[in-house]
């Protein structure tokens, strides 16, 4: 997992070297000035030195000062290049991937999740990329370079550093594995209790409702009391780690002082010497003593790595690349069968039905019936397990997914509204077309009248951030798309609820304008479209159960018959 | 500064553990620093080669606060962290209390989960208020005082050097990063939201996207805030980076200054001593500049949650309220209403009445103005012209507490908490025994169901409680309302999820056992309606039609027409 994470490095090589190159460098400059530090010290204090006589070395220090602000300033800059050029092209390769994965993918792996991962996960590689890498280099590099430094000068420090250094990363692979487990119960606790918080806060009306909305303060202040005790009951074994930790660095320092303090006296080493140490042995064990506290960065980064490369992994369905055949389209399922993964019971199976051109085929069932997986293979989403959809007798399987796309228009049942004007939804089924093309669209689909009442026309931003449409109206953008597209298929899935009644005749309207010459298979709700179909499909269990027009099998015993009664004909018993 | 300082109030009932926690944070610096200073003398009086003995105190000194320091910042830690803790438990039960008055009239706008998740996100990130924001400051400051104390005691003139050192380290550069990141920063906020909200459009989308084979004209959009927010973040990490080195190298400087004084004015036994310590004191100044950043995100979510918390409530109880009589008659007359900011009002003229025992249900297109008249009913809003009335005594003259006692309501969507099946039915009545609950869930038709699941009552509803059914969760609702015992039930859309089948199942239910109760119906959907002794018929918030299932149906006016449309539809 590190080294995969890791070799998304790669392009930009350069800078990470460079990042660790430059610390390197801060490293060498913070043991010059350490020399110089000691050296004017000492100079004063027992050669008898006035400030004239160090000012070279005061000038010095000055210099080597500056020069360490630029390298760690480089090399924090480019460990940042780094871990921006690396999520950049990670946001880029995900997107593409879940373009090649399709919407099957994401109906599978809940669409809140694969955002937050797109977001938020792809910027917790940050820490890992910009904090902890560069930190562990360092953590090797710097007390290295002050080491190869010590040996000469005094060699007997040098061991006590040697001695106590490897119980550092030691101690830090110990706390590592132990902290990362405190810590993500640690962070459990709190998503808990933020998770009950925010539940108590959607659910404000229902206590009120229920009358309970006052007395819920005490609970809150329950939990959170209870989450305060356990959790400082953890932090109090946690925080232990970090204890050690310090306790190391700074006896180590104490040791130091208190060593050479004592073979100054017996005349062992000189004090220049003595103080140049003891100003590098706080500096020694400062970056090892950084990286503990980017470990959780660290782990929070690998989790966020994993859960991405999931999504990278996951396989993609092959597809043919046939171009489309030409238009008019015949269309043939043949003994199509798909099974969900996960689920015991086929989705559909074994159906069999065929639309010639220009005719409106009409898919009627109960919820769970099969209707909308029909729909994902016509549209090339997902391909089935068993049997073929033919087009033009082309297996669909052999024909290029986005080629097939082009032949076809979708009507969904919720369409997605971008997050961007009007105009530019519309044109998401033509991306060239003109404004007159899409002002026309939107006229046959009965949209163009509330367009114009919205506050900017056009130009209005709707979606997540903008204008909130109604159901009737961003089903009238949907068609609008539709008409614009103007393809030889369409697929449409109606809306299962009826809208307010005005609202309900201008989309049947717009519905009947659309499938005119069209092959066109929808999913109905309405007895209308069913009226106008020229087949009735009727799917029960992922079965074709029945096929006929709507006054045969309005005649005949069956579900359809059962379907269309149930929803009228309610006798409550009061 | 006024958000600055009410937070500071919100954080004043823990002001002994911060003062705690801050002297143990300055003394963690002080050991440092201590460490350091003692451990120069040492090696600088070693120098000159005296007896052991008058090294001995620096050794031990030497020796304390090497352990001194590790044990404190332990110490220190469990303090800050109780702190926060505590915070976060009062800012919570703080901001509840704040909005529960608001609940749902004034909380519309955070109906989506987004808003409400960012509020969530807003109480949490107040929690490292003092952590964060207040500590950091206070403790450089103590740690600055202290310095320029210890300088003093060898020359007035070094304590003002380190003063001033401080002073860059502490103010300069924080607001020096302060000053460069409030563009870019700025920009940056917005090429984030923009990046996210393409990234989410790629996720909620992807159908639509592949469908229209948009995928490459959304991919360009996709680079093209890819890339903005790249730069912008760029622009912000250089700023970033630059503080920490910036730190390290005043620290530097600050020696640089001191030594260029001190050298022909103090001792040069103590010239180590000035310099280690110095260098060992500015670990208090690095975390400033972030405390900058979080004082600026705090400021922001503080506000966001004053904001919310300062609104009014939309209906005041009034200070002596009426005494409600156990199962009053309802009388709406004239009944008018206009939200706030509107000009068009959403209900106009409203009259019926309503016996105990009797039936009513109130139907029309989305839009006409049932919710809203719910709404008046159940004390969320104050209407604004004629009176509903309850045995002849003004709504208004009653607690919103005492009439929400007397009502159970089964809305669209029941809100089931994340807990057990036990648990969310208790808080319609949470001393109720097993028999009571054992009775309600009968009669509502779930209690088999619930036995059947392997963990029965302790299930686990899940989140929102999507573990259950619709149908499920209606008869849990049902269940609820039998246990909270009210004389008046009201359906608002209770079935409007639910496919055909299980929509008759539950009215069925819902007419067999609650058949005692004065009922109220809220629907756009005209099933069941035959039981109703009256049905009135909204349209644009007036009443256009009232009376009988049978007589309306007669008339051919809007009851008729949207019964047609209805029967135009074939199961879900």
């Amino acid at each position: 997992m590190d080294k995969r994470l890791f070799s998304q490095i790669q392009p930009v090589k350069l800078y990470f070297w460079l990042s660790i190159a430059l610390g390197g460098l801060a490293g060498l400059f913070l043991v010059a000035q350490a020399y110089f530090l000691s050296q004017t010290i000492n100079d004063v204090f027992l050669e008898g030195q006035d400030l004239d006589g160090v000012s070279l070395w005061l000038a010095g220090l000055g210099l080597v000062a500056g020069l360490r602000l630029l390298a760690s300033w480089g090399s924090g800059a480019a460990a940042h290049h780094v871990s921006g050029v690396v999520r950049y092209g990670i946001r880029d390769a995900l997107v593409a991937h879940l373009f090649a994965l399709g919407p099957a993918f994401s109906r599978r792996e809940s669409s809140g999740e694969l955002a937050t991962t797109l977001t938020e996960g792809v910027e917790a590689l940050d820490g890992y990329l910009s904090e902890y890498i560069p930190r562990l280099a360092l953590a090797v590099l710097v007390p290295v370079t002050i080491l190869l430094f010590v040996i000469p000068f005094d060699l007997l420090s040098a061991v006590v550093f040697l001695l106590t250094a490897p119980l550092i990363p030691l101690f830090m692979i110990l706390i590592g594995s132990m902290a990362g487990r405190i810590t993500r119960q640690r962070w459990d606790t709190l998503s808990r209790m933020s998770a009950h918080f925010l539940d108590v806060l959607q659910g404000l009306t229902a206590l009120k409702l229920l009358g309970r909305s006052q007395a819920q303060v005490r609970t809150i202040r329950r939990i959170s009391d209870h989450f305060r005790r356990s959790t400082l009951e953890v932090l109090r074994i946690a925080f232990l780690s970090a204890l050690a930790l310090e306790l190391l660095a700074t006896i180590s320092v104490a040791i130091i002082a208190v060593e050479i303090g004592l073979r100054l006296l017996y005349g062992g080493i000189d004090f220049e010497r003595a103080l140049f140490i003891l100003i590098l042995a706080p500096e020694f064990y400062m970056p090892l003593r950084a990286l503990g506290t980017s470990f959780h960065a660290g782990t929070e980064g690998k989790a966020a790595a994993e859960r991405i490369f999931t999504i990278l992994d996951a396989p993609v369905t092959q597809w043919g690349s046939q171009p489309a055949p030409a238009a008019p389209f015949s269309i043939a399922f043949e003994s199509v069968t798909y099974r969900y993964e996960g689920n015991g019971h086929p989705a559909v199976e074994d159906v069999f039905f065929a639309m010639a051109p220009g005719e409106l085929v009409a898919l009627v069932g109960p919820s769970g019936a099969g209707k909308t997986t029909l729909a994902s293979m016509l549209l090339g989403f997902i391909k089935p397990q068993g049997g073929t959809i033919r087009i033009n007798g082309v297996p669909l399987a052999d024909i290029d997914p986005a080629s097939w796309r082009r032949q076809v228009a979708w009507v969904p049942q919720h369409p997605y509204l971008f997050n961007t004007s009007v105009l530019e939804n519309i044109r998401l089924a033509r991306p060239d077309a003109s404004i007159e093309a899409v002002k026309h669209a939107a006229e046959l689909a009965f949209a163009a009248e509330f367009i114009a009442l919205l506050p900017d026309g056009y130009e209005t931003v709707i979606g997540e951030h903008g204008a909130r449409l109604s159901g009737g109206q961003a089903q009238r953008i949907a068609l609008a798309r539709a008409f614009l597209k103007d393809a030889p298929v369409l697929i449409m899935d109606e809306a299962t609820s009826s809208l307010d009644p005005a609202q309900e005749t201008l989309v049947q309207q717009a519905v009947a304008r659309l499938v005119e010459d069209r092959t066109a298979l929808v999913i109905t709700h309405r007895l209308n479209t069913a009226y106008q179909a020229d087949r009735i499909v009727v799917l029960a269990q992922g079965r074709v159960s029945q096929i006929g027009t709507h006054t045969v099998l309005r005649a005949q015993p069956g579900i359809y018959r059962s379907l269309v009664a149930n929803y009228t004909g309610v006798e409550a018993g009061a | 500064m006024t958000v600055f300082l009410r937070l500071l109030r919100l954080i004043r009932p823990f002001w002994r553990g911060m003062v705690l926690s801050l002297v143990l944070g300055a003394a963690t610096i002080g050991s440092s620093v201590a460490l350091m200073g003692t451990s120069a003398w040492l090696i600088a009086k070693a120098a000159l080669q005296p007896s052991v003995a008058e090294l001995g105190i620096a050794i031990v000194g030497v020796r304390f606060f090497g352990i001194a320091r590790g044990v404190i910042r332990y110490l220190e830690r469990l303090a800050s962290h109780d702190v926060t803790f505590r915070l976060l438990a009062q800012l919570r039960v703080w901001f509840y209390q704040g909005v529960e008055p608001l609940a749902p009239a004034r909380l519309l706008a955070y109906h989506s989960g987004d808003l409400l998740n960012r509020i969530v996100t807003d109480v949490e990130n107040l929690q490292n208020y003092y952590l964060r924001v207040i500590a950091p400051p206070a403790i450089a400051g103590l740690t600055a005082v202290g310095m320029a104390i210890f300088m003093a005691f060898y020359d007035i003139r070094l304590a003002a050097i380190i003063l001033l050192g401080m002073a860059a380290a502490g103010i300069g550069v924080p607001y020096l990063t302060w000053r460069l990141s409030c563009g870019p920063g700025r920009a940056l906020v917005s090429a984030q939201s923009g990046l996210k909200s393409t990234l989410v459009d790629n996720v909620k989308g992807l159908a639509d996207i592949l469908a229209f084979g948009y995928q490459d004209q959304q991919q360009d959009m996709n680079r093209r805030s890819n890339r903005d927010y790249f730069d912008q973040e760029q622009r912000i990490a250089r700023i970033e980076s630059l503080h920490e080195a910036l730190i390290a190298f005043i620290a530097l400087m600050t020696v640089v200054g001191l030594l260029v004084v001190a050298i022909p004015r103090v001792d040069g036994l103590y010239l180590a001593v000035v310099a280690l310590t110095t260098l060992a004191c500015f670990e208090a100044f690095t975390p400033l500049p972030l405390a900058v950043q979080h004082l600026s995100s705090n400021l922001a979510s503080a506000q966001r949650l004053f904001d919310l918390v300062d609104t009014s409530p939309p209906v005041e109880d009034p200070p002596v309220p009426a005494i409600l009589p156990p199962q009053p008659r309802i009388d709406v007359r004239g009944l008018g209403f206009r939200y706030p900011a509107q000009d068009q009002p959403v209900l106009k003229a409203i009259d019926f009445r309503l016996l105990p025992g009797q039936r009513l249900a109130i139907v029309g297109p989305s839009g006409a103005g049932k919710s809203t008249f719910l709404n008046l009913l159940l004390r969320f809003w104050d209407y604004q012209a004629g009176e509903i009335q309850l045995d002849g005594i003004e709504l208004k003259q009653f607690r919103q507490e005492d009439v929400l006692a007397r009502l159970g309501v089964v809305n669209q969507r029941t809100y089931l908490f994340n807990a057990t099946i036990r648990e969310n039915l208790l808080v319609a009545r949470p001393k109720a025994t097993e028999d009571e609950i054992l009775h309600a869930t009968r009669r509502a038709r779930i209690h088999e169901f619930i036995q059947s699941l392997p963990q029965g009552y302790e299930t686990w509803v899940g989140q929102h409680g999507m573990r259950l059914s619709g149908g499920e969760r209606q008869r849990l609702a049902i269940a609820r309302v039998l246990l909270k015992d009210a004389p008046f039930l009201i359906l608002d859309e209770a079935t409007a999820n639910l496919d055909a089948d299980t929509e008759q199942e539950i009215m069925r239910t819902i007419y067999d056992t609650l058949v005692d109760k004065t009922m109220l119906v809220v629907t756009h959907r005209l099933v069941g309606l035959e039981a109703m002794d009256e049905i009135v018929v909204l349209h644009d918030g007036a009443i256009v039609e009232r009376g009988s299932h049978a007589t309306l149906l007669a008339t051919g006016g809007l009851y008729w027409q949207m019964w047609e449309q209805q029967n135009q539809l074939i199961a879900v």
